[in-house]
Parts: structure tokens; sequence; C-alpha cells
């Protein structure tokens, strides 16, 4: 008796899981549906009314291999080179990163600091400091921008002059392997729910490479804040709290470097959902409160719900998987092995037709749509990829260990390490 | 700002997603139901079969026994054993498959006697096993004799293994479980010519039973096999 109704205690909570997930994917397609028209992508290059002076930081620590490319990429952006100030900022660097960056000392546009090393978010406020500009951005330093990026991003301000800051589509710069190839596919996805949180005032990351702030977001709210090591999540918080406006621009392409290992992608992801649950719990006055919009009663349950999700379905799957070698190992225990193959002939009869297995295959044909969407916003193709069959597997084995590690660090209170 | 909610919105989206929720269940009742009526009909078969092999044998009495061995084991009832016991886990404890479960047991209990009037009669070779089980979590030996029986079942292909559901509510399973005086506290229990054996029995010690079973009817075998044909 008492097992029957643990057992359905737990099939409830699956159940409302799943109903949540349902919800999340339907809402992010209601709002695609909604907004589809509002979905532009800009063909080459365009002009603006006014170019207004923007200040670009490169907060470097040990990049030596990277950060030529990442200035570079900011010396080919098509804005004038005039209203274009770029701050190489050495925090500490232990390599030879400082050697690197000096080499761009002598342009006109291009001012090198260093520093000791205190943190990423200590680098920013030391450019924000320094700035003299109405707009500021920064770029991290294994980060590329597209050299029409720049002025796409600045004709959302032109358009709108209620908008304080406008993120743009982060994207895999190159995919070798499996793993990078995994990552392509779900930054792509990344792009398309980037939008949509756009379009309904909800976004939660400003991320490192290349958003575009108007400098007087810093002067009235402060700089950048440690945010568990996630100070780009941090500051969208901020925002959103002080009911600044963030949008997306689509067609703004910066491409990043992604880690090519397991271990690397994990340490990175940890950081990001340990930095998603603890400013998540910083700012919890904000949560399902109407005067905070969408981002306190869509973004913010939506991330709770999926860590919940992804951490449930993952414990029921290993339990499944524990009780199938349990009773392989008692059949063992029995009858030994039995080498007689029973005649296999596939039988319909068999086939699982429990409701919440239509609910699964809905969710994902809901996020494969979301992938294909993404894909068409940031290659310009319809259809489905091999990237796409890489991030599946990938991700559904991996990412419940940064989640539950994520949720384990937090309750210990641990910080995790950058890298 | 961009702050105002948009509740209509989230109304509807709550609309659709009940709406995929209730198809879903829609869609699971309709499976489900496609499956139960699957069972009956398998059962209807087997009940046509039985009956028919009943009444064979009843017009043909000792006339032709060879005409009889085919077409009286019903080889869908393992399957239609099979299915339940998956239905009974994924459809859950569903009335229709509780009483399918019944109308199972006694369809079993008519095969069992059929088949050994047969065996005897004509000597057909077979060995006979009744199998008294519980799903109550206090009988965790009850899966691993289930394993054992399915193995013994594929290495001897002419021994016929029935299962009852110790709770089974039909008064044809508690009567035989009078007869071989079957008690809840002694599962797994087996009959083996007329012998009751309680408790788990390990492959080995089964197999050497199953095999003097056989031998057992090999004498009457040849006695009876010399085909009586007038």
């Amino acid at each position: 008796m008492i097992l029957v109704m643990i057992t359905s205690f737990f099939d409830l909570i699956f159940y409302i899981l799943i109903f949540l997930s349902v919800f999340v994917q339907v809402f992010f397609l209601v709002t695609f549906i909604e907004n589809r028209k509002k979905i532009v992508i800009r063909k080459g290059r365009i002009t603006l009314e006014t170019y207004p002076s923007v200040t670009i930081v490169v907060p470097c620590w040990n990049e030596e291999s990277t950060v030529e490319k990442t200035v570079n990429s900011l010396l080919g952006l098509n804005y004038p080179k005039d209203k274009l100030e770029i701050f190489l900022i050495d925090d500490g660097s232990a390599d030879n990163t400082l050697n690197v960056i000096n080499k761009f000392k002598d342009y006109s546009n291009i001012k090198v600091f260093h520093k000791e090393n205190g943190g990423k978010f200590t680098a920013l406020n030391l450019g924000i400091q320094n700035t003299k500009t109405d707009f500021f951005g920064g770029l991290d330093a294994d980060s590329f921008a597209d050299p029409e990026s720049l002025v796409r991003i600045m004709s959302y301000f032109e358009k709108d002059p209620n908008i304080m800051a406008v993120s743009p589509s982060v994207i895999i710069s190159s995919s070798k392997n499996i793993l990078k190839k995994a990552q392509k596919a779900e930054y792509n996805m990344g792009v398309y729910f980037k939008k949509m949180l756009g379009f309904l005032g909800a976004i939660n990351v400003t991320p490192g490479p290349m958003t575009i702030f108007k400098k007087k977001v810093f002067d009235s709210l402060g700089g950048y804040n440690h945010g568990h090591n996630t100070e780009d999540m941090e500051i969208a918080y901020r925002m959103q709290k002080n009911h600044y406006k963030i949008e997306h621009c689509n067609d703004a392409f910066v491409y990043t470097n992604t880690p090519g290992t397991t271990k690397k992608l994990y340490k990175q992801r940890l950081r990001w959902i340990y930095g998603f649950i603890n400013n998540t719990i910083d700012y919890r006055n904000v949560l399902f409160k109407k005067q905070y919009g969408n981002f306190a009663l869509f973004t913010l349950p939506m991330g709770v719900i999926s860590i919940f999700s992804v951490t449930y379905l993952f414990s029921r799957i290993v339990y499944s998987l524990a009780d199938f070698i349990y009773s392989k190992i008692i059949q063992f225990g029995t009858v030994g092995f039995t080498f007689k193959v029973k005649s296999f002939i596939f039988d319909p009869f068999f086939i699982n037709t429990q409701s919440f297995i239509f609910l699964i295959f809905c969710i994902y044909f809901l996020v494969i749509f979301a992938m294909i969407l993404g894909r068409k916003m940031t290659e310009g193709k319809w259809g489905l990829s091999l990237d796409m069959f890489y991030f599946f597997p990938i991700f559904s084995i991996v990412a419940p260990f940064w989640l539950m590690k994520a949720v384990y660090n937090t309750i210990l209170q641990r910080k995790p390490a950058w890298r | 700002m961009n702050n105002n909610i948009d509740w209509k919105k989230y109304l509807i989206v709550l609309l659709i997603t009940v709406g995929l929720f209730v198809t879903a269940i829609y869609l699971s009742n309709y499976f489900g139901n496609k499956k139960i009526n699957q069972l009956k009909t398998i059962q209807d078969k087997i009940a046509i079969d039985i009956l028919s092999s009943e009444t064979q044998f009843s017009l043909l009495s000792e006339l032709s026994c060879k005409s009889i061995s085919d077409s009286v084991f019903s080889s869908e009832l393992g399957e239609l054993g099979s299915k339940l016991e998956w239905s009974e886990n994924n459809l859950g404890s569903v009335d229709e498959v509780t009483y399918l479960k019944k109308y199972y047991s006694l369809l079993q209990i008519k095969d069992y006697l059929l088949t050994k009037k047969i065996s005897s009669r004509c000597g057909t070779k077979s060995a006979f096993i009744l199998y008294f089980y519980t799903t109550a979590s206090n009988c965790s030996l009850c899966g691993q004799q289930s394993l054992v029986l399915s193995t013994l079942r594929t290495e001897y292909p002419e021994l016929r293994v029935y299962s009852f559901d110790y709770s089974t509510d039909l008064s044809a399973v508690t009567s035989m479980l009078q007869i071989y005086k079957i008690k809840d506290t002694e599962l797994p229990a087996l009959v083996i010519d007329d012998e009751v054996l309680t408790g788990f029995h390990s492959l080995e010690d089964l197999e050497t039973r199953v095999q003097e079973s056989f031998k057992l009817q090999e004498p009457t075998t040849q006695k009876v096999s010399i085909p009586k044909n007038k």
C-alpha cells in the first residue's frame, strides 16, 4: 500500500513536470506564431542615420591564443573608426597575453590596460570607469564579432530609444568534433529562444560576447558584480528588476569558441547553471511578481522547471536502468545464461502507449521545431541537420550531471572554478 | 517598458497544453482499449479451440488420437499469458484486465483438464506443472520461480505450465487451491505429478522432476500409441 502511494506520488510529480515542460514549449511556439513577421534577417550592409560612439572592452585572462583574432574582428567591424573605442584589458594574465595585446597599442582607437587579476567583472568595471561614450559593450577574448554585428545592434537603439541593452546571436565559430557540433545545434536553438524571450521582454542573460549597453545603465545601476561567476547574468537580472528593456538582435552574429572536451564543457555549464540558481536565489523576491513581467513569470520559473525536469527524468531513467540490470543479475543467478534466442517477432501489442509517451514525443517535436527555426535564423537553412542528431544523446547524458552538481554545490555553497 | 503581461496568452497556452494532455490521454485510452480488445479476441479464439477440441474428443472418443493431438495444444495460451502480464504492469489494474485474467485462469484449467485427459488416453507425451504465485511484494521468490519456469518451458516444449495468481477471485481457482492445500504463506507453490512443492525450486531440481514425469509416461505411451482405429 505504501509502495503504491510512493509510486503514484512520483507519477504525479512526473506528470506535473511534463505538463510544465509542454507549457514552456507551447509558450515559445505561440510567441513565435505571434511575432513571426517581426523576425527580420538582414543581408548585407546597412547604414544608420547617426553613428553613436561605442566603447568595446575586451577583458583578457590567459587568452594569448585567441585575443589577436578577437581584436582583429573588432578592427574589421563595419562601423566608423572614430566612433569605436577599443579597450584591451589584461586581467593579470600569467601567459603571453599582455605582449600580444601590446602589439595593438599604437592604434589610435585602442587602449591597453593592465591590472592585477581580480576576475572578469573587475576588468569590465575598469573599462566602464574609463568609458566616455554613451554606449558600452564587452567582447570576450575567445569570441569574434561579425563585421556587420555592431551596426545591426546599433540599429535597434536607433529604432527604439527605450532599449537599454541589445544582445547579439552568439553562435559557434568552428565545430570540428561531435561535442562542438552538438553545441552548435544547441546555440542555434538558443538564438531562437533568445529572440522569443526578447519579444517577451524576459531576457535573463546579456552575454559576454558583444552585448551593447547604454552607458547610463551602469551609471544608475552600478558596475558589474561578481554574480557567482556569471556577471553577464547578474546584470541582466538587475536590469529586469529595474524595468530596463533588453532586446535581442538576431541577425548580429558573434562567433564564440566552445569547449572541445566534455570536461571543459561540464565546467562551463556547471558555472552557468550554478550562476542561474544562485542569481535566481539572490533575486528571489522578483519571482512570480507580476510587476516584473514575463521575466518573473516565465523565464525564471522556466529555468527552475528545466533543472527539476532534467534531474527528475534522469533519475527515473537511472532507476529503471538499475532495476533492469538488477533483474538481469537475478535472472543470471537463477537460470544462468540462456543462449537460446527466442524467435523475436515484433508485436505492436508491446509498444508502450501510456499517455506520457505521447507527451514526451510532443516535447521532442517542439524542441526539434525550435532547433529548425534556430538553424534557419543562423545558417539560413531549413530542415534537420546532423548536429541536432548529436545534440540529444550527448546533452541528455551529460547535462543531468552538471545540473545536479550545480544544485549540490549550491546546497553546500561551494563555488565552481572558472575553468 | 515591455512588462505588461499578456494574460490572455498565458490562458491560451494553458488551454493548448491541457488540450495536448487530453489528446495524449485519449490516445492512450484508445490504444489501451485496442489492446484489451486484442486480448479478448485471443481469449475467444482459445475458448473456441478448447471447446472444439473437447467436442471433437467426445465425438471421436478414442477413435482417432492422431487427428486430435495437433489441434488441441493451443499455443496461444502462452502468448496470452505474457500479454496479460504486460498489460497488468503497463495498463494498470484496469477492471478489464482483472476480468480477462480470471477468464485466462479458467481457460488454463480447462486446457489442463483436457490435455491431461487426451494425454492419458492417447498417450501424447506431456508433463504438467501447476504454478501458484502472487504479485504481492512479500513474494520475492515468485519472480525468480517464474524465470525458472519460462526457461524450462523453452527447453521442454511439451511441458505445459499453468500459472495461477493466488489472489484471483474465481471459484475454480479457489477449488484448485483447496485441492492442493496451498496457503499464501508458502508461495511460490508448484504441483508436478500431483505432488505439491512449496518454496523456490531451482532449474536443476525441476528439470529432473520433469524428466521423471516424462519417463513415467513412457510405458503408457507405448501401450496407448498403438493405433486403435477400427
